[in-house]
């Protein structure tokens, strides 16, 4: 009797053990921005591409400062100047068990371009690929059209899919019965709008999880989701809105992760078109002539910013003055270009040689649902520019009306704040969507429309130069010469912070992904 | 009354059309939808081939005579964002809201007409008073703030309810429910509260003024002169009298529950239409927000139909020929 009531309390306390100990290994994330689909081809969607890097991985991995690391490849090199050679790791499996080879990687270059009804394809970055080759199964050769030193960086955001599935509609993959991939996290379920929950892969070929069982919830509210840190609902949140950092770092149940980001936050002006639609005189009527087209206007329009005030007060020091489009440490980010000192006097002066001694009248705009405290920065832009001469009206909107209305064939604005995070990590992203001229690959998201045929030159230069060090040269060459211009006007880098409960440790990520085989307990 | 019902129909396929044709131009007049979803390092090529592809690159025109036949045949288009039947998408998050909706409105009903008959009964009385002072809370707190501090003082301070999401489903009567879990229940009660608070408030300011209105009538007095007792006059005949009123706005106010529950779902982060329909106006998502307010406006239809039905019911002294629509 004695021995059999020890026999079960021993089985209680195993029972007990067991219990507390697998719900240490669950994890709920609160994630700040909505998932459209769990297919890793569907959108080009950071918030999806962050789900995916769950369940899939790619052949070259992007560390927490965006430098590109070994994936589904063990190595890459160019093999002659258009020609691409990755070798591929062996022993992978997906999680249907079936084994990874050159099929997959090839299935899925033809499903990315297949997908229907795409609303942003990753096709942008696979059509430089012109012929793929397979000695063997475990090596590819790319062959691309022109030189083109971005394709390990392009390949780091494609996610490998099952051969299997190079036909499976987007459906399938939200489904799960197509969400088979080889990374560290399984797939278990998808419920839209609100949650997708993955399980640990123990196969993985990587470095395993420690987490059991993650969920990660999708919390668009921001006070909504600290809150739920705060009640202990979710263990780790993104996107700590900066109005509670302050509170939250200085409470005692969490901690905080940080790192700067790899998004510029900056002004676009139109340095395009003779007669621009928001610069008037002081009386409101239409100037005749674009005064952003003369470099000096767009220069004094810089000077008049007193960044670090705007970084200390509305951004609550989560951002840090930004003089070009990286932050220092980024691939082809210049050490030379430094924020533009506040200078109120300068700028008066600089509108004077351009013939503006009075200053004139002008409209900014910018959203005010996208980055964070965008709506703030402007109001707090607008009295600056006044001081300088410059007598500025501030619209703010929501990012659905703003970027019908400011981008192609709209362009209904004259300046306007935009933020740009480089998604491959390096500075050609940034110069080849906002500064090189509008044309075929170029100038996606040039607003301004600026357009400098040396800047473009050294552009195409340096995407044609396979050689690493001499193309971070002739990046830093372009970029210094359209900053020193004032292509556009840079504000300030983001900090990225995440906060977790006290215990648990993460790996703040440049390019704002929240994963979770990066939270660990803290040791 | 069958005349009745399908002259309001008629009415309300002309509210439908007209009311899909003002989104349809409201939205074509904002901009082209695919810059607020496309990558910003997409391609010219790759922009006019998701225009193309979503059919943007047609007239405006043609673009809503393809809707309109495409709907005549019960196929709403498919969402923009998710690639998904818009009419799935938001049949697929009705249960939420629907299951949000209800333990409001059951909230509002089953604490509001007591307190607010009781606050008519005795409204001198302190509890009186008090109920009427609350009540006045209730309509003049903005949603958000109660929402926010109900998750503050129950889920952060007490730690009592979780703060988020929705709990875990079960089956009730063959409906999958979160209503049906324990865990399903300490999720909805926050939001439910919250989205039930105004509704309270205002059925017990109805209730109020109904047995303020009602206990002075004649009937009452003849009631009680032939001896039924304070309960059975109060209960059965006030009670049926002041039923009429709060009919008909908790009708319209079922209807509104459903369909802008937006602030509370996002709060709470409640996966129902609510937060649905606001990620689509923020994404132009307009396959989306045509169909939910397609679907909105028949709700309403079928529950104001219901609400006059209703009337003809709890008062015999109205006919249903005689309300024009």
């Amino acid at each position: 009797m004695g021995r059999s009531l020890s026999r079960f309390a021993l089985g209680a306390f195993a029972a007990a053990a067991f219990a507390a100990g697998a719900a240490a290994q669950d994890l709920t994330i609160g994630l700040g921005a909505n998932v459209t689909s769990i297919d890793p081809h569907f959108h080009n969607l950071s918030p999806n591409s962050n789900i995916a890097a769950h369940i899939f991985d790619r052949l070259v991995h992007q560390d927490e400062q965006q430098r590109l690391q070994p994936g589904l490849a063990t190595e890459w090199k160019a093999v002659d100047d258009t020609t691409w050679e990755f070798k591929l790791r062996r022993g992978v499996k997906f999680h249907d068990g079936s084994d990874f080879t050159a099929a997959d990687v090839l299935a899925t270059l033809k499903r990315v371009p297949w997908v229907p009804n795409s609303p942003s394809s990753f096709r942008i970055y696979t059509q430089a690929i012109k012929s793929s080759e397979t000695p063997d199964p475990y090596t590819i050769l790319f062959k691309t059209e022109k030189p083109y030193p971005l394709l390990p960086v392009d390949l780091s955001t494609i996610n490998i899919v099952s051969d299997k599935h190079e036909q499976s509609p987007t459906g399938d993959f939200n489904g799960g019965s197509a969400a088979i991939g080889t990374g560290p996290f399984k797939f278990v379920e998808y419920v839209p709008g609100d949650r997708i929950v993955v399980a640990r892969n123990d196969n993985y070929w990587g470095a395993k999880p420690h987490w059991q069982k993650v969920t990660l919830k999708l919390i668009t509210n921001n006070a909504a989701r600290v809150a739920a840190l705060l009640a202990g609902d979710v263990q780790i949140i993104e996107a700590v809105p900066s109005v509670d950092y302050a509170k939250l770092k200085s409470s005692t149940n969490v901690a905080i992760w940080q790192v700067t980001s790899n998004r510029v936050i900056y002004l676009h002006v139109d340095s395009f078109r003779d007669q621009t639609p928001m610069a008037t005189d002081k009386q409101g009527a239409l100037l005749p002539k674009n005064p952003l087209k003369d470099p000096r206007v767009r220069k004094a329009l810089s000077k008049a910013i007193n960044r670090p005030a705007i970084v200390d007060r509305v951004m609550e020091e989560l951002a840090i003055p930004a003089g070009g489009l990286l932050p220092e440490g980024f691939f082809g980010a210049s050490p030379k270009l430094k924020p533009e000192r506040f200078d109120p006097e300068g700028a008066r002066k600089l509108l004077t040689e351009a013939g503006y001694p009075n200053g004139f009248g002008l409209t900014i705009h910018g959203p005010n649902d996208r980055y964070p405290n965008d709506e703030k920065i402007l109001q707090a832009i607008g009295p600056m520019f006044s001081r300088a001469g410059i007598d500025t009206k501030v619209v703010t909107l929501p990012w659905a009306t703003f970027a019908a209305q400011g981008s192609n064939p709209n362009y209904a604005f004259s300046v306007m704040l935009v933020g740009w995070g480089s998604g491959t990590g390096e500075i050609s992203s940034p110069l080849r969507s906002l500064i090189a001229t509008v044309g075929p690959g170029r100038g996606a998201s040039n607003r301004g429309r600026y357009s400098n045929p040396k800047v473009d030159q050294l552009l195409e230069q340096a995407l044609a130069t396979v050689d690493d060090g001499k193309r971070e040269k002739l990046l830093q060459e372009a970029t210094e010469l359209a900053i020193n211009d004032t292509a556009l006007i840079p504000l300030h880098y983001q900090i990225n912070v995440w906060a977790t409960r006290k215990g648990l440790q993460y790996v703040p990520r440049a390019d704002e992904y929240t994963l979770a085989q990066f939270v660990t307990p803290a040791k | 009354m069958s005349v009745f019902i399908i002259r309001r129909l008629i009415q309300s396929a002309l509210v439908l059309v007209v009311m899909s044709l003002l989104v349809f131009v409201g939205i074509y007049a904002i901009g082209n939808p695919v810059e607020i979803f496309i990558a910003g390092d997409a391609d010219q090529a790759e922009r006019e081939r998701v225009i193309a592809a979503l059919g943007l690159d047609r007239p405006m025109w043609e673009q809503y005579w393809l809707f309109v036949r495409n709907a005549a045949l019960g196929d709403l288009g498919k969402s923009f964002i998710f690639n998904q039947p818009a009419l799935w998408l938001i049949v697929e998050r009705m249960p939420a809201t629907l299951e949000l909706a209800f333990s409001a409105m059951l909230i509002a009903v089953l604490l509001g007409i007591p307190l607010g008959m009781y606050a008519g009964y005795r409204p001198d009385s302190f509890a009186g008073r008090s109920i009427m002072a609350g009540s006045i809370l209730g309509f003049s707190l903005p949603t958000f703030w109660v929402g926010l501090m109900l998750i503050m003082i129950f889920a952060v301070w007490l730690g009592w309810l979780p703060s988020t999401g929705r709990g875990e489903l079960g089956s009730l009567f063959g409906i999958r429910t979160s209503l049906a879990t324990w865990d399903g229940l300490a999720h909805v009660l926050m939001p439910a509260v919250n989205l039930a608070l105004f509704k309270l408030s205002l059925v017990i300011r109805l209730a109020r003024a109904g047995m303020r209105e009602n206990l002075p009538m004649d009937y009452v007095k003849f009631a009680r002169a032939k001896g039924l007792p304070t309960r059975r006059v109060i209960f059965v005949h006030v009670f049926k009298n002041i039923l009429i009123p709060i009919v008909t706005v908790l009708g319209l106010e079922t209807g509104s529950v459903i369909a802008f529950a937006v602030v509370t779902e996002t709060i709470f982060a409640w996966p129902g239409m609510g937060k649905l329909i606001i990620d689509s106006i923020n994404n132009l998502d307009r396959p989306v927000i045509v169909a939910y307010l397609l679907i909105t406006v028949s709700m309403f239809v079928i529950i104001n139909l219901v609400v006059d039905i209703l009337y003809s019911i709890l008062d015999p002294r109205v006919r249903l020929a005689d309300v024009k629509g």
